[in-house]
């Protein structure tokens, strides 16, 4: 009798969640559904914060000028709380479920390959923010990226390393167990040895590693002009204040993308006095749209964006941009229509998607100076 | 003279390593049981010391925020182990001798550590913080710069293991939990208040990893809910290398570790730090499967 009982019971709980799920996600609307899928939740919560704030602020903007052909768009957020698996879950109900013609996301590349594939799958245009991972679009026919690849950006930083600042004997400093900053770190090596360039010492650290003093000691015995350390901002403080310790400059350092975050200055800004690192903007880059975007941010959120907005921005509105080019609002016409994007001028610098569903556009150099981030000089990325 | 910096850097990791082992190993000595909440009141110690150095003025009053607030943490630590034990450990205690004694306990320390470390999320977000620099400078000893964090580390290691081997060999308590260690029915017997004992036990080695915790953050690292998984494994392995409930195996297996970790940092294979340390376990389990130290005529505490 129990057993019937129980079956019953979980039956009917089923039967319940069913209808709750089912009504409570029917849009009844005539809104153009688009999905996005961010890290709301977990470790990376910031990234997939910040780049919803500008998604949100691209949408604002549309559906205020009217929307698209008429109708208004629908930004689906789903969290995948900084994991692959829920980010592949969240794909497929997006695609599934809720039928968005076209999809945002991720921040992280690991997230955006495990979603990526879904979308390719089953057909229906992905476009991510800030994935800089190569493989994230390679052989992904519905998978385009608005920001530039990890590849440019080891090749624009060694360029700025050895033609800019004139340095040739460079150190090099990264995660060994990890894909962004080995890969970088593998791109900035092979760039400055085509250019001339030496590589006088090599040395990768465990992850999660907070021990540096030993490794940093290494590195300066080397006698390395500059030091190129491709990681994450919490490793880089920690690496910055015990350089300090150590009495290495903050000058010695150059670093990508990762290092973009107001920790970094928080934690190190004193210790990084005088560094540089590639980024995709700078609150003060001198491009009419990033300030026009500047200005809109503030007054819709009372901060300033990380380039993470921008980014979620950019791709937003390069999405919105391709759904008012394309023939008709399918997954399909999208798609097509985003091939074709030609010169559109982002927050984060003009851009061309190129034949590998790449962005083409120019990366900034950013220099730390009295605590700030600041915008130093652009190169194009090849 | 590099590999003699690392010698120190690495003795100073390895102590901070040893001061957290120590928690594993104690709780391990008097309950037979592997406590997983143990690198969770480390690292919610980190964030409670973090907190209390900012407020009593972290780099305006060095002295009085630096020592302040790590004695507060560490007391903080013993209430937050003295609770854990008390919610997971000793109502699972009371059911008396079935088989499933061993396991029970350990289910429940395992959901001790994700409900803790779920806590700080939500409480503290994933965020990292950084400490106040608060130990910086160096001391020079002939050739050598040693910095001064490095030796308030090691000295205060050295202090922790001699008063903590004096409670153990000179005082009542240390007596009581030696006692409950070779046999904990005989021990209720003799008329120990043996839940009173587990409990200070708790208390002892919780505040010991906020000491370690608060000296590792101070030194080298930002706070973060999942501090507690990175060094805790570690300590861990430190316990079970120097033979898990042998309180000096814990120390020794901490400064092996230590020490390893640093020397192979001079080396090409500087991206597998912990690779070393796995190594010498398994080596030590498979030729003493006790651990170094861990052999039955070994003091158990």
């Amino acid at each position: 009798m129990t057993v019937s009982r129980r079956l019953f019971g979980s039956a009917l709980a089923i039967v319940t969640l069913v209808i709750a799920t089912g009504t409570g996600c029917s849009k009844s609307s005539n809104d153009i559904p688009v999905g996005a899928y961010l890290s709301l939740s977990g470790s990376d919560s910031t990234f997939g914060i910040d780049t919803r704030d500008g998604i949100e602020l691209a949408r604002q903007e549309v559906n205020e000028k009217g929307g698209i052909k008429g109708r208004k768009v629908n930004v689906i957020y789903e969290d995948d709380k900084s994991t692959s698996q829920e980010a592949s879950n969240k794909v497929r109900q997006l695609i599934d479920r809720d039928k968005v013609i076209a999809i945002l996301g991720e921040v992280a590349s690991s997230r955006s390959l495990a979603g990526g594939l879904i979308a390719n799958t089953k057909k229906v245009p992905m476009v991510t923010p800030s994935s800089t991972a190569v493989e994230v679009t390679k052989d992904r026919e519905y998978v385009f990226r608005t920001c530039f690849t990890d590849a440019q950006q080891g090749d624009v930083a060694a360029r700025f390393v050895f033609d800019t600042l004139k340095k040739k004997n460079v150190g090099l400093f990264y995660v060994a167990q990890d894909n962004y900053s080995a890969g970088l770190a593998k791109s900035f090596k092979e760039s400055l040895q085509k250019l001339g360039g030496t590589i006088v010492v090599e040395k990768g650290y465990q992850s999660k590693e907070t021990q540096f003093t030993t490794l940093l000691s290494d590195l300066k015995a080397s006698k390395p002009e500059v030091i190129f350390v491709p990681v994450y901002y919490n490793d880089m403080v920690q690496i910055a204040r015990q350089a300090k310790q150590l009495g290495m400059p903050g000058s010695m350092f150059i670093g990508g993308d990762g290092w973009d975050s107001s920790d970094l200055i928080e934690g190190a800004g004193e210790a990084l006095e005088g560094a540089y690192f590639t980024n995709h903007y700078a609150p003060d880059v001198p491009w009419p749209n990033s300030q026009a975007f500047l200005k809109s941010f503030k007054g819709k959120y009372n901060h300033e964006p990380s380039s993470l907005s921008a980014q979620g921005y950019d791709a937003a509105r390069l999405l919105f941009d391709a759904m008012g080019r394309a023939t008709e609002l399918t997954p399909e016409a999208v798609k097509t229509a985003l091939v074709q994007t030609k010169d559109f001028a982002g927050a984060t610098g003009t851009l061309t998607i190129d034949k590998d569903h790449n962005a083409n556009k120019p990366i900034v150099i950013v220099q730390i100076k009295a605590k700030k981030f600041t915008y130093a000089s652009q190169l194009m990325a090849q | 003279m590099r590999i003699l910096d690392a010698l120190i850097t690495g003795l100073a990791q390895g102590a901070m390593i040893a001061l957290i082992a120590l928690g594993y190993t104690m709780v391990y000595g008097v309950l037979k049981l592997i406590n997983f909440a143990h690198s969770e009141i480390f690292m919610m110690s980190a964030f409670i010391g973090l907190f209390l150095i900012t407020l009593l003025g972290g780099t305006e009053h060095p002295l009085l925020a630096g020592v302040g607030g790590t004695l507060m943490a560490m007391v903080a630590a013993a209430l937050i182990g003295m609770l854990v034990e008390r919610i997971a450990y000793r109502p699972l205690r009371n059911r008396g001798k079935s088989s499933l004694v061993r396991v029970t306990p350990l289910v429940t320390a395992l959901g001790m550590s994700v409900l803790l470390q779920n806590l700080a999320q939500l409480m503290f977000t994933a965020r990292n913080r950084s400490y106040p620099q608060l130990l910086t400078g160096s001391v020079s000893l002939g050739p050598l710069s040693v910095g001064n964090s490095r030796v308030v580390i090691l000295l205060t290691a050295v202090v922790v293991m001699v008063v903590l081997e004096l409670i153990v060999k000179r005082t009542w308590f240390g007596k009581a939990m030696r006692a409950l260690s070779a046999n904990e029915e005989a021990a209720r017997l003799m008329g120990i208040n043996t839940s009173r004992v587990i409990s200070a036990t708790f208390a002892l080695g919780s505040s010991l990893a906020a000491l370690g915790s608060v000296l590792f953050c101070l030194d080298q690292s930002p706070v973060h809910p999942s501090l507690g998984l990175v060094v805790g494994t570690r300590a861990f392995v430190a316990a079970v290398l120097g033979g898990i409930g042998s309180i000096t195996g814990a120390m020794l297996g901490g400064l092996l570790i230590g020490v390893l970790g640093e020397l192979l940092k001079l080396t090409s294979f500087s991206g597998g730090t912990d690779i070393p340390a796995f190594l010498v376990l398994i080596v030590v389990l498979l030729v003493r499967p006790a651990g170094l130290l861990g052999s039955a005529r070994a003091e158990k505490v």
